[in-house]
């Protein structure tokens, strides 16, 4: 043991609150300093921060917050945000799961490459991330002009918004994915086989089970980032209500309005959905939990 | 391509065209979103030969940038990492209830979107905020000014020291610490002597997600700084402001920069994870 958190007065502890209370409290006060450290830094840093914007949303008081959380304008950021990153989230759900199985399961040339470059999303700075997409994906850009002719603009409109969340929460689903599908052995797959099942049976029954809750959590993630995502949206969409503007925006437009209120009602309505979005993560990690051996 | 042929079994052997789909699949995928933007940032910045970078190194609001991007991650990456290291040996030694709470607690910073944690500091250090009025008086300005922006940074990029090291410390196990206490070291000794040793890897992979993070993070450090050119300005708010002005030529000479920041923070993680794996090996 590390720590001194366990004195236990000399005198024997008197049944009831009071005397709970202070074995409580002189437990706090001998806490190891590492905990005290942690303990201080994360409530400065974080719990403080959060419940005092928590408690100014509460003092708008339930009609006011209601009011403007479903503001015309609100609903449709909304829509941009959330419908948005769910598809791209999905989107990669898809690829990255394929990306992971490529990369596990079969070698080829440039594979170390493909390997180091997926986590250049996590890497590669959001401003940097928004400003290239938006030169690529436009009208006269590298890839944007192969979709011009057809009259699909990429950039500058929600399908470019959706670009922009596709890249930044491509590693989510393929670093989850890889170790789970790394450790089920190659017999697994094998016995499916001599047994007479076809590859895609071997798949569905045999492969999917175990790596679905990783999947799922990558996709959870995914969506988390692709939900807050500032940097790179901001960039690649045009900002215009009722058209492509994301509520990160909304919330910095209203704060640059001066307008507290709105934004710290907006930014709660952000907040719960995080917060919510943890909680599914936690709890399908726990589900996948059933599927490891040990 | 022969090479392509996955391990060993008749009914991947009869459909050895299943592989290569899938890699050609794979790899267009990661090149259509990934690589072709990436390779875009040096082919803009270059193609018309060093001159426009060079005349970008020279503009006064891009060095004052540089230097508060660097300044920022200079104070946020040892800040986070000593309570990252805190938070990590608090954590991993013991289990008891709430503590997947407080690992969650820790990865907050990654669920919440970057305007709303600038939007919390401004809701507490800001001239409406709660710590706002005590701050005027005693002529601290913290929002809109370097402070604020330096708290902005900590904030985003709090949990990738502990994140990283945590593990590390679970899978080590207790044994050779108490060892240590046994043959009478004391907790600085054993920290330094034995702790240390095992979870340099995962620790430098730590530090070196929170720096990237220190220096490439927008929306946060936009909404607490009000980017003032040449004040208080960091680099991607540089590139945001260039790019929106129509000075193409800066905004990808400064992403190049960053760019490469994002290449030395991959190279260096692919080298790390080598090394970690070889040990596995060992």
């Amino acid at each position: 043991m590390t720590t001194t958190t366990t004195p236990i007065p000399p005198t024997q502890p008197l049944p009831g609150s009071r005397a709970k209370s202070q074995n409580w409290l002189s437990k706090l006060w001998h806490l190891h300093w590492t905990w005290r450290v942690t303990w201080g830094y994360l409530a400065v840093m974080l719990l403080i921060p959060t419940v005092l914007m928590l408690l100014k949303a509460i003092q708008e008081g339930p009609g006011k917050f209601w009011e403007v959380a479903t503001s015309p304008i609100a609903l449709s950021t909304y829509d941009v945000t959330f419908v948005t990153a769910f598809i791209a989230a999905v989107i990669n759900g898809l690829f990255g799961t394929l990306i992971a199985w490529v990369l596990i399961r079969y070698t080829f040339p440039g594979k170390r490459f493909l390997e180091g470059v997926i986590d250049l999303p996590f890497a590669l700075p959001t401003a940097v991330a928004g400003l290239t997409l938006a030169t690529v994906y436009s009208n006269n850009g590298w890839i944007g002009s192969m979709f011009a002719p057809f009259g699909i603009q990429i950039s500058f409109t929600r399908l470019g918004v959706g670009i922009a969340m596709v890249f930044i929460s491509l590693p989510f689903v393929v670093r989850t994915v890889q170790p789970v599908l790394g450790e089920i052995e190659k017999e697994l797959e094998e016995a499916a086989w001599c047994l007479g099942a076809s590859q895609w049976q071997t798949f569905w029954r045999v492969l999917l089970p175990p790596i679905l809750p990783a999947i799922l959590t990558g996709i959870a993630l995914g969506f988390s980032r692709a939900v807050g995502e500032y940097g790179s949206t901001v960039i690649i969409s045009s900002n215009i209500p009722f058209k492509d503007l994301i509520a990160p925006v909304l919330v910095f437009q209203n704060l640059e309005a001066y307008d507290y209120t709105g934004a710290t009602i907006i930014g709660t309505v952000m907040l719960l959905l995080s917060l919510l979005l943890l909680f599914v993560i936690n709890f399908i990690q726990a589900w996948g939990q059933r599927y490891v051996i040990k | 391509m022969s090479s392509n042929k996955p391990v060993s079994s008749p009914n991947s052997q009869r459909k050895s065209w299943v592989p290569i789909v899938l890699i050609l699949i794979a790899v267009g995928y990661v090149a259509l979103v990934l690589l072709i933007p990436a390779a875009n940032v040096f082919y803009q910045a270059f193609s018309k030969g060093f001159g426009p970078f060079v005349d970008t190194l020279k503009l006064h609001d891009f060095q004052v940038a540089v230097g508060l991007t660097i300044s920022l991650a200079l104070i946020a990456v040892p800040v986070n990492t000593f309570f990252g290291l805190c938070a990590a040996w608090a954590l991993a030694r013991k289990r008891f209830p709430g503590r997947t709470l407080i690992l969650s607690i820790i990865d907050l910073p990654f669920s919440i979107s970057p305007v709303v944690a600038g939007l919390m500091i401004v809701l507490v250090y800001g001239r409406v905020g709660w710590l706002g009025p005590w701050l005027l008086d005693h002529n601290i300005q913290v929002v809109f000014a370097f402070p604020g922006m330096v708290l902005a940074t900590i904030f985003v990029s709090l949990p990738f020291v502990a994140r990283e090291v945590i593990p590390v410390l679970e899978e080590v196990g207790p044994e050779q610490e108490e060892a240590a206490k046994i043959l009478g070291a004391n907790e600085w000794q054993t920290f330094w002597r034995v702790t240390l040793p095992n979870i340099r890897w995962g620790l430098l992979y730590g530090v070196l997600l929170t720096n990237a993070r220190a220096m490439g993070e927008f929306g946060a450090v936009a909404v607490v700084s009000g980017n003032i050119a040449g004040k208080t300005q960091s680099l991607p708010l540089f590139v945001e402001e260039a790019y929106k002005n129509y000075q193409t030529e800066s905004a990808y000479g400064a992403a190049v920069i960053l760019g490469l920041l994002a290449v030395f923070t991959l190279v260096v993680q692919e080298l790390l994870e080598r090394r970690t794996r070889i040990k596995e090996v060992e």
